[in-house]
């Protein structure tokens, strides 16, 4: 083999075990001292001596626990270099305990659940829990995190740094939390795996690579749920609704990068495969006895798809699937979801006034899906100056170039509709986009 | 780990209180100290005079200004303290939801930095 070679299979290797054992490493290194800035720190530093040694010494047979204990033996080499003399022989006695497992059977125990557990704990900034998620089971770094969730690399950096301290300083816990919290804590680590896979599905075209990756990434962190707590009906709730919305991906743009609405997209192109293994898991979760928002709302978007395949309008059974939703989630998104349910029963006037109980609420105001909603029911009544106004504030908060074009159509498709005969049809006058279509 | 529950309450609540209601919170007080010392977390704690008591001191061109009052003019003020010795933060979350003043006002849990670190920095030896 050829140094070339060498090195190409080196970084191939090391790409592998990054890819695949990443969280689980830092989770292993974590989980005794809390440290995971250090932990980090020791495995990038371990990834580097791979990289460096590999391709002249070839590849170890167990690439995984060899970066395993050169991380260990780095994160040591800085303990040493503590001041502190009592705690710094308390760090060294717990990470010396350790190895010793580590090395005996090379079998690297899996505490990325706990990783995933103390990322989402309550006592960190819920908006950072997603973040710190991304980078510390799959090892993104704070770049290009923070190009999808619209801030700066140095505010991103800081808040990372900020929620890793406060996990080592104030002791929060690398353990599953009791049988009687465990629900309440695991709805925020779905939430976290939930806000990587929206932060992924806000680029349909999937132009923006690093945007393509987080919906790949919460696939695979849902994937490790459903591995890791096999029991809990929700994790898998949490997957089917991912992989529905994953599956019509290609759908929602047409051949010239359009949006297309649910109700317009060509079923072909819909993942038959993919939706299959999302009704299979929705099955198995409802027979684990328990119900739940993410349950709830893949069961929305598979009586969606059944609706669409089939032609059979199923409204009735949606308004009561967001009937439960709100038990659940008292957003004012899925009060107005199940208001544009309701106008496909009993039209457009009804939901119209139906929206006077949820028009006062400021989250509302700068919610484009809500304008546009409006502006949709004021056309289809007739009310075309107030449709108008409407569709202008969707299309000024919309940030998605080919929905913002969708909207423009559509408003000026109004001028169009003012100037025809009381009576004909309204070209909207059809089902309406979902919010996530 | 050490953990410190500060409790802050609204102060104006007890003068206003009636004494069946104030005699009631007391036992619920007292009841919650006795847990902690039960289940072995207890290291410290007090309930502390009105902020009206508090004085503070800051520096003013390099020279300590005393002054009457409380550091911060909340209408919730810092009303007493435990000290408690737990694994670790979610033991300490649970045992402060326990406290009787998350039923009338607001517990912030802070982690004490660990007694060795403070021994090296405080002692005066070292």
């Amino acid at each position: 083999m050829t140094d070339n070679n060498g090195d190409e299979r080196a970084r191939w290797t090391a790409d592998v075990v990054a890819r695949h054992s990443y969280g689980k490493l830092v989770a292993f290194l974590t989980a005794r001292t809390r440290d995971v800035a250090a932990a980090e720190d020791a495995l990038s530093e371990a990834f580097a001596s791979a990289l460096a040694n590999w391709p002249t010494k070839g590849c170890p047979a167990n690439p995984e626990a060899w970066l395993l204990i050169t991380a260990r033996r780095k994160l040591i080499d800085g303990v040493r270099r503590q001041r502190n003399g009592e705690k710094k022989a308390e760090q060294l006695r717990i990470l010396s305990d350790g190895l010793a497992v580590a090395t005996a059977d090379l079998e690297i125990p899996d505490h990325r659940l706990a990783l995933m557990f103390a990322c989402a704990h309550p006592a960190l900034d819920a908006n950072t829990r997603a973040p710190l998620m991304l980078q510390v089971v799959l090892g993104l770094d704070a770049r290009k995190i923070a190009a999808s969730f619209l801030t700066s690399p140095a505010a991103m950096g800081k808040r990372l740094v900020r929620a890793k301290d406060k996990i080592r300083r104030t002791g929060i816990p690398f353990h599953l939390p009791d049988q009687e919290e465990l629900p309440a804590r695991l709805g925020s680590v779905l939430d976290a795996v939930y806000a990587i896979f929206a932060e992924g599905w806000s680029d349909p075209e999937r132009t923006d690579s690093t945007r393509r990756d987080f919906s790949e990434e919460a696939i695979f962190l849902g994937i490790l749920l459903v591995e890791l707590l096999p029991n809990e009906p929700e994790t898998f709730g949490l997957l089917a609704l991912i992989l529905h919305a994953e599956a019509r991906r290609a759908a929602r743009r047409g051949a010239d990068g359009e949006y297309v609405p649910l109700a317009d997209q060509n079923h072909a192109l819909w993942d038959a495969q993919m939706i299959d293994r999302a009704e299979r898991l929705l099955r198995h979760a409802s027979t684990l006895g328990s119900i739940g928002r993410y349950q709830i709302e893949a069961a929305l978007q598979s009586a969606h798809v059944h609706r669409c395949r089939s032609g059979h309008a199923n409204w009735p059974d949606i308004v009561r699937l967001y009937d439960g939703l709100l038990v659940y989630c008292k957003s004012p998104v899925v009060a107005l979801n199940r208001i544009l349910a309701l106008a496909e029963i009993q039209g457009a006037g009804a939901a119209l006034s139906a929206m006077g109980q949820i028009d006062q609420d400021s989250r509302l105001s700068d919610y484009q899906p809500y304008w546009a909603a409006r502006a949709h029911l004021l056309a289809k009544i007739g009310s075309y100056s107030e449709a108008r106004r409407a569709y202008a504030i969707a299309i000024g908060l919309e940030r998605d170039t080919s929905v913002r074009r969708f909207l423009l159509r559509r408003q000026a498709a109004l001028e169009y509709c003012r100037s025809l005969p009381s009576g004909q049809n309204h070209p909207e006058a059809r089902p309406l986009p979902q919010s996530r279509a | 780990m050490q953990y410190l529950c500060m409790l802050y309450l609204d102060e104006t609540e007890w003068a206003k209180m009636s004494l069946e209601a104030g005699e009631q919170r007391m036992a619920a007080y007292t009841a919650y100290d006795d847990a902690l010392r039960q289940a072995g977390v207890h290291v410290g704690g007090s309930r502390l005079h009105p902020s009206s008591t508090a004085t503070t001191i800051r520096n003013a061109d390099d020279r300590p200004m005393v002054l009457d009052g409380p550091y911060a003019d909340s209408k919730e003020q810092l009303g007493g303290y435990f000290i408690i010795d737990v694994p670790d933060m979610d033991a300490a979350i649970s045992w402060a939801s326990r406290c009787p003043t998350t039923g009338h006002g607001v517990v912030e849990i802070r982690p004490l930095s660990s007694s060795c670190e403070s021994a090296t920095h405080l002692s005066p030896g070292s």
